[in-house]
């Protein structure tokens, strides 16, 4: 009795564990929105995740039968047969070694291709690297987004003409874009979750980083890196437009920042 | 191998001293590896406490943000309208970390049951430095003192455990907290000197003070785990040591090795510069996440020590064991970039330690399946130790898994510094390391107090502590990948994150019933100590050198030096059908 007690409570829980995550995406624990991702890129990050979810919930559910069986007979084993005198078995060992092994390294071979897309020049789309949209410096507790002038390029130090915003980070949506990240005081981090974006704005270096919204509207951007008090309220927005409205929107941008008023009632 | 070089035969003389120091050398300020081990193992044990009430005031927080505590607010946070203002919440997961790590985990590991455990079972008489080794106690509290005191500063340690640079190096940039960072970074220094002192001891002593015939491969794993993790520490924490007193450099005499120029912080003047904050990660992770492995190679050698005895089986690849703890250390030395992937560090380096990371996963998997096989075809007795290191086993695996999401550096653009992260760890220090401390404890009480701790209590406190983590901390995974991120204190501000607050309220809920739960092992604990039942010499009819001793032992361990015939696990032995043991010491 005591020992189908202690069975069903090392059953349970992995059981429980499994139904609980099978049922995230439909409780809306999963990722956030519709479980979606918003960029390309995040669509094969959720790729990556999902498979490594697959082997792991494979193994995880192979060892724990193991350990549970292990448990089951061994508890059960009769008095008077004594224990399995084994110090162990070199195949055995040779067997999980390799075998868990070569897994691994499929594991860890297969994610570069992902990584390099998003941090490697020569390996992410040509646009990811023409179209700079905006320089972003973290603050605490806020994001200033510099923008060019509408038909010049973004230069590293800013310019008379360039724009400035608060906390509202707009491009254009269905194409790469490309942001320098900086920090003007401590380290925070850029993180888009919708896009499954991330990156650390780390004070004195200033950090390319691409990303692309497959679709115009407007996302959330949060500080990932613990940037002081205010770290929790450093929300702000990432508003896509599609790509007429875009060029319109820095038109007006620029009208609203550097017209004086005169010429129009001229 | 090379047999220990304590002479043995002159040793019957002095091994034995006669008891008559004054008790405050004697309990207090005593040079006994014993005393100073369960010094260690009470304070530790308080320790976890206070961070334990930590943990439940961040956890209130999550779930009830800025509402009332009932009892605690009116006194405590009376100057903020009896909310836990941001900067308090700061604070509060920065000491719960520091409390947790600097103050449980890692002294309870080495300094309680290292002391205790290293000369008991390679048949020493005691530490072979004993005043270093009550130092390295004494270290401690200067510790706990620089913690306690940077809670007077209104913004207190503001830059979590990690302490990154700028924020960390920086006055103005966490207001208030004053000189209370420097302590923050003093008190690491401290506990940094402890466990150095700690692990030359436990080096010099297992290389030099083994009993005869106790050959390295005869030393039980709990040994291999101390001495494993004493090497990791002697190699990595000059590091640490070194930044953090360059860190306290910037923050006091304005060196700005971590500081760039030019930053304007809370609008004060700009910085001068010419330092780099990425150089601290790089210095602070190589020591930081080779401690990740001193919280834990030590619980994975015990475990196969209690394992091999509860099943009356011998560890299942003995030597395997080994060389994976060993890997697992090695490779800990150059996994640290994984802390780092999204620094901005070079993107290359990020692919290479991607790869040492997912295969640091390799030796974590062998010991699994050794365990596993170690309970394979065995006797399993149920009882409190059992379950708790059947749960280590069940917890590292979880832990193990979650490990490799963070591992694979696409995954981790996205889950990095979420709550994942925070669902691993606890996976591991918790699920794992405290499932092994918790078994370690009743196994090693009656040797500690001579007393056995009570196993239905035990077994309670265990099953409420099973439930109550699982609650807690399985469900951080889902807030994870839900995209919310750490060190928040209030994540309900953003959209996307409002739907969460259920489910932080159940894991709250979880997380008190975790926290009242330990009511059960203190109680237990120090009650045994009065009315637990008479232990005898070898309660659990194991093989190491600690059960040839009386229990407790007196001081000097051992009547006479005991000869080592074989190896820690010859259960159940064909060789010997009459005892389903045989004690190392037994010819």
């Amino acid at each position: 009795m005591k020992r189908l007690c202690w069975f069903l409570f090392f059953l349970i829980w992995p059981v429980l564990a499994l139904i609980v995550s099978a049922f995230t995406p439909r409780w809306n624990w999963g990722f956030p929105g519709d479980g979606v991702s918003d960029s390309p890129i995040g669509a094969e990050i959720d790729h990556l995740f999902y498979l490594i979810l697959i082997i792991c919930v494979i193994v995880f559910i192979g060892t724990q039968i193991a350990l549970l069986y292990a448990i089951w007979t061994a508890s059960g084993r009769p008095k008077e047969k004594r224990a399995w005198h084994s110090h162990g078995n070199h195949k055995l060992e040779l067997i999980w070694t390799i075998i868990p092994g070569a897994i691994l390294l499929f594991i860890a071979f297969y994610q570069m291709r992902v990584w390099a897309e998003f941090r490697i020049d020569s390996a992410s789309p040509e646009k990811a690297q023409t179209n700079i949209v905006a320089e972003v410096s973290a603050r605490q507790f806020e994001w200033r987004i510099r923008y060019p002038e509408p038909g010049k390029k973004l230069e590293k130090k800013p310019q008379p003409g360039d724009m400035y915003s608060v906390n509202e980070l707009h491009i254009p949506a269905g194409t790469p874009v490309r942001i320098y990240l900086r920090s003007l005081d401590v380290q925070h981090s850029f993180f888009l979750p919708t896009l499954r974006v991330k990156q650390d704005a780390v004070p004195g270096l200033v950090i390319p980083v691409w990303f692309e919204a497959k679709k115009p509207g407007e996302y959330p951007l949060v500080c990932a890196e613990l940037c002081g008090w205010g770290h929790y309220k450093m929300g702000a927005k990432l508003i896509a437009h599609p790509p007429e409205e875009y060029e319109q929107y820095m038109k007006k941008l620029h009208q609203e920042q550097y017209d004086d008023g005169y010429a129009k009632k001229k | 191998m090379s047999t220990a070089t304590l002479s043995s035969s002159d040793d019957h003389s002095h091994a034995m001293h006669v008891d008559n120091r004054w008790w405050i050398t004697k309990y207090v300020f005593s040079t006994d590896h014993k005393v100073i081990g369960i010094q260690f193992l009470i304070s530790t044990l308080i320790m976890m406490l206070i961070g334990g009430l930590l943990a439940l005031a961040i956890r209130w927080q999550l779930a009830f943000p800025w509402s009332q505590m009932p009892w605690v607010s009116a006194e405590v946070f009376a100057e903020t309208g009896g909310q836990i203002s941001p900067e308090f919440y700061t604070m509060l997961f920065t000491m719960h970390a520091t409390v947790m790590i600097f103050l449980v985990v890692i002294p309870i590991l080495a300094g309680a049951f290292g002391n205790f455990l290293i000369p008991l079972m390679i048949g020493a008489p005691d530490m072979a430095f004993p005043r270093l080794n009550m130092m390295s106690y004494w270290f401690m509290w200067p510790a706990a003192i620089c913690f306690g005191l940077s809670f007077f500063y209104e913004g207190g340690p503001a830059a979590g455990w990690t302490s990154y640079p700028v924020l960390a190096a920086v006055y103005e940039a966490a207001p208030g907290s004053g000189f209370a960072q420097t302590l923050w970074l003093l008190g690491v220094t401290f506990v940094g000197f402890s466990s150095m002192m700690g692990s030359i001891n436990y080096m010099t002593t297992i290389i030099n003070m083994r009993a005869p015939g106790m050959t390295l491969f005869r030393m039980p794993l709990t040994v291999w785990g101390m001495f494993i993790t004493a090497v990791l520490q002697a190699f990595a924490l000059p590091v640490l040591t070194a930044a953090g007193l360059m860190l306290v450099a910037d923050r006091e005499l304005g060196t700005c090795f971590f500081v760039p120029g030019g930053l304007v912080i809370n609008n004060a003047e700009p910085t001068v510069g010419g330092g780099q904050p990425l150089l601290w990660q790089h210095l602070f992770w190589f020591y930081s996440h080779p401690a990740v492995y001193i919280m834990l190679l030590p619980a994975m050698g015990m475990i196969s020590d209690m394992l091999a005895c509860m099943c009356r089986k011998p560890v299942f690849g003995y030597r395997p064991m080994i060389y994976s703890m060993s890997t697992i250390a090695g490779l800990g030395f150059i996994v640290w970039g994984h802390h780092m992937f999204i620094s901005g560090m070079n993107p290359a380096l990020g692919m290479t330690f991607m790869v040492a990371t997912i295969m640091i996963a390799l030796p974590s998997a062998i010991k699994v399946f050794n365990w596993i096989g170690t309970i394979w075809g065995g006797h399993l007795q149920f009882n409190t130790v059992t379950l708790n290191s059947v749960s280590f086993v069940t917890m590292f695996i979880v832990g193990g898994l979650s490990g490799i999401f963070m591992a694979a550096v696409p995954v981790d653009i996205y889950i990095h510094d979420t709550y994942f992260i925070v669902a691993h760890f606890h996976y591991v220090l918790f699920g794992a390391t405290l499932f092994g401390i918790f078994a370690a404890i009743h196994f090693w009480f009656p040797k500690m107090f001579g007393r056995m701790m009570n196993d239905k209590l035990g077994q309670i406190h265990f099953v409420l502590t099973f439930i109550g983590l699982n609650g807690t901390f399985f469900p951080m995974h889902m807030l994870g990948i839900a995209g919310m991120p750490r060190r928040y204190a209030d994540p309900y501000l953003h959209e996307y994150l409002e739907h969460l607050l259920p489910l932080n309220q159940f894991m709250t809920y979880s997380a008190i019933l975790m926290g009242l739960a330990q009511f059960i092992l203190i109680y237990n604990f120090f009650g045994s100590m009065i009315w637990g039942k008479k232990a005898p010499k070898n309660p659990w009819n194991a093989n190491g050198l600690e059960w040839e001793a009386p229990s407790p032992p007196p001081h000097g361990n051992f009547e006479k030096t005991p000869n080592v015939y074989r190896g820690p696990y010859e259960y159940s032995s064909p060789d010997r059908p009459e005892e389903d043991y045989w004690p190392q010491a037994e010819e």
